[in-house]
């Protein structure tokens, strides 16, 4: 019997009592068993981030010690940031010693490149997807969505070849060219554009206007939140990329963040706290922009699929 | 929409100018390489440079091969079992989430959702620590629970690799579906439940015969996604086992078998056919799937 057993069988004694007792009223005990499945999940779910968060401040020689955090009498030897020391400690390269600071930089620069690139590139076509009606669109959507159903490792090899043949290894271009518009990306800003009143674009045309004024000044500033959430999208995809950067990327202070923590996972082996605590700060600014985008982020991810 | 004829040329023109960024990406860098993969797969490579023609050698090789067959095997058995098991844990959220007046759902939402924005990279790095024995997180949970010991050997037990697999990739994508499942739900007509349960029948049935029948399409959908992404599995079981196969080649999968032939072997032929292999598990896959469950509407 632990502290663990009697919540549970505390939680459970209450539900069938109320169970018994709330005869009158049984949607009681049925909201009361979904609440605790719920709050039980989310415990779960929630579990390994907060276990993250204190395995990040706990020195090394208690880190497994204690499951989470120490108890507060022992929390002036046990926490501690030389995890952090040693991870940002500078380490010898071919080109000099480098931090790791420069491979947050590095993936902070990926990433936002790609979300700059795709946003543009996707919202062109989704606009003309949307908005016009032309010769070969029926087959340009058809190609797309064929794109779609490929694997994109079947891709991998042939793109390593063409990357060596137009000398872009170990540069950013062969990470940011090559999934510069995707079918995807397309087909959620089509899905939001559509909305937007033709009316508007028609007026607009009558004013004078430009295709290129309505494109950029009318029909973006109407799916600002589709923006959003695609931007999030993309951003998200870049900074947790693996494959792409460890193909193409050899020179060490170019590499980005998940390339170096998988790498020192093997060389710190047992020094766990040097590579939890790199993990953890890779997770914060996902985490904080995932919050504050995430009713955008969310019917993001469903605008294009439910109800197709 | 007004017919095409009554544009002006400069609007006639424009939507090929806002298409073509798209059209030549998707020409250079996903027609090409398609037809490099097609052409790659009879040749054998060293590098990216030198190569020889060894017609379906490659093939026949890959199918003789035991670790081949292996990752084909792993791959089969996780794709099987992650989606036998995703698809109805995500619906049995979404319901479990899906009431009129649940002043939390929002906030559930976004909290069962969390795990999907971490990437598998640094989800690996996570529960390599997490699945340790003895110390880590998992053990110790179990321990705390149920009384098991503190040995079980997640990582280093082949029988283990598989299941510590699955429990993690369930924890990082359970949530991102359900979202699917919760918008679904919500379009589900409400008078048609209401008669249902005039009619008498009861939640069991409701469920089996009004809601199931109209989410269908999602369903499929999910179980679609769900094999085409369990197919290319690589990310995670790769930072997981610290970049090996784990142990007994149990954490080798059809991806990882694709990676290693491509560039330790160097052989792109080889990692091409393997390609092959994959895109037509994985068309074959959902086709079959599509056609033996329909797409479930008429329009879609």
């Amino acid at each position: 019997m632990n502290l663990l057993h009697v919540t549970l069988l505390a939680v459970l004694v209450f539900g069938f009592v109320l169970l018994v007792v709330d005869r009158r009223r049984p949607r009681l005990a049925g909201s009361y068993v979904r609440y605790v499945l719920l709050a039980l999940i989310a415990v779960a779910t929630l579990t390994p981030f907060v276990w993250l968060a204190c395995a990040a401040v706990k020195e090394s020689n208690v880190l497994m010690k204690y499951v989470l955090l120490p108890p507060i009498s022992e929390w002036g030897e046990a926490l501690g940031l030389t995890s952090y020391r040693k991870l940002f400690a500078p380490r010898a390269s071919l080109h000099g010693p480098i931090q790791f600071w420069q491979y947050l930089l590095n993936s902070v620069f990926l990433a936002s490149a790609a979300t700059i690139i795709q946003t543009l590139f996707c919202s062109m076509g989704g606009y003309a997807l949307s908005k016009y009606r032309f010769a070969g669109q029926r087959a340009v959507m058809l190609f797309m969505i064929g794109s779609m159903t490929l694997p994109g490792m079947l891709l991998l090899a042939p793109l390593y070849k063409m990357m060596v043949g137009f000398g872009w290894m170990d540069s950013y271009l062969a990470l940011l060219i090559p999934g510069a518009a995707s079918a995807f990306g397309i087909f959620l800003f089509r899905q939001a554009m559509i909305s937007v009143p033709d009316s508007l674009l028609e007026a607009a045309r009558i004013d004078g206007a430009s295709e290129l004024f309505i494109y950029w000044r009318i029909t973006m500033p109407l799916v600002r939140p589709m923006t959003a959430a695609f931007c999030l999208i993309v951003f998200m995809g870049q900074w947790n990329a693996f494959i792409g950067p460890q193909i193409f990327l050899h020179s060490g202070y170019k590499l980005t963040a998940p390339v170096m923590l998988s790498q020192y996972m093997m060389q710190f082996g047992e020094d766990y706290g040097v590579f939890l605590s790199g993990t953890f700060l890779c997770i914060l600014p996902i985490a904080v922009l995932f919050l504050a985008l995430q009713r955008e982020f969310i019917a993001g991810l469903t605008s294009g699929a439910v109800k197709g | 929409m007004k017919p095409a004829s009554n544009y002006h040329p400069v609007q006639r023109a424009a939507p090929y100018w806002f298409l073509a960024p798209y059209l030549l990406l998707a020409l250079v860098f996903f027609i090409y390489p398609l037809f490099e993969a097609t052409r790659l797969a009879f040749y054998q490579t060293h590098g990216a440079l030198a190569r020889e023609w060894v017609g379906l050698d490659n093939f026949v090789f890959l199918f003789r091969d035991r670790n081949f067959i292996q990752a084909l095997s792993n791959t089969a058995i996780f794709a099987i079992c992650n989606c036998a098991l995703m698809v109805p844990i995500s619906l049995g959220l979404a319901l479990l989430l899906n009431t009129r007046n649940n002043r939390f759902k929002g906030f559930f939402r976004v909290l069962f959702f969390s795990p999907n924005f971490v990437g598998q990279i640094f989800v690996g790095i996570m529960f390599a620590v997490i699945f340790l024995p003895r110390y880590g997180l998992m053990n110790r949970f179990l321990q705390t629970l149920l009384g098991w010991g503190l040995e079980t050997e997640w990582l280093t037990d082949p029988a283990m690799v598989m299941p510590a697999l699955i429990l993690t990739n369930l924890w990082m994508y359970v949530g991102f579906n359900m979202i699917y499942f919760l918008a679904a739900l919500q379009n589900v007509d409400d008078s048609l439940v209401e008669a249902a349960r005039i009619d008498g029948a009861g939640p069991w049935a409701v469920f089996w015969n009004v809601t199931l029948p109209s989410i269908k399409p999602v369903a499929i959908f999910v179980l679609v996604v769900c094999m085409i992404n369990s197919f290319q599995f690589f990310d995670l079981p790769w930072a997981m086992f610290r970049q090996t196969f784990g142990p007994g080649n149990s954490a080798l999968f059809m991806v990882s078998y694709l990676y290693d032939s491509a560039f330790h072997t160097g052989d792109l032929g080889l990692a091409s056919a393997v390609g092959w292999v994959l895109g037509a598990i994985i068309m074959l896959v959902s086709f079959v799937q599509i056609k033996v469950l329909g797409t479930g509407t008429e329009d879609a």
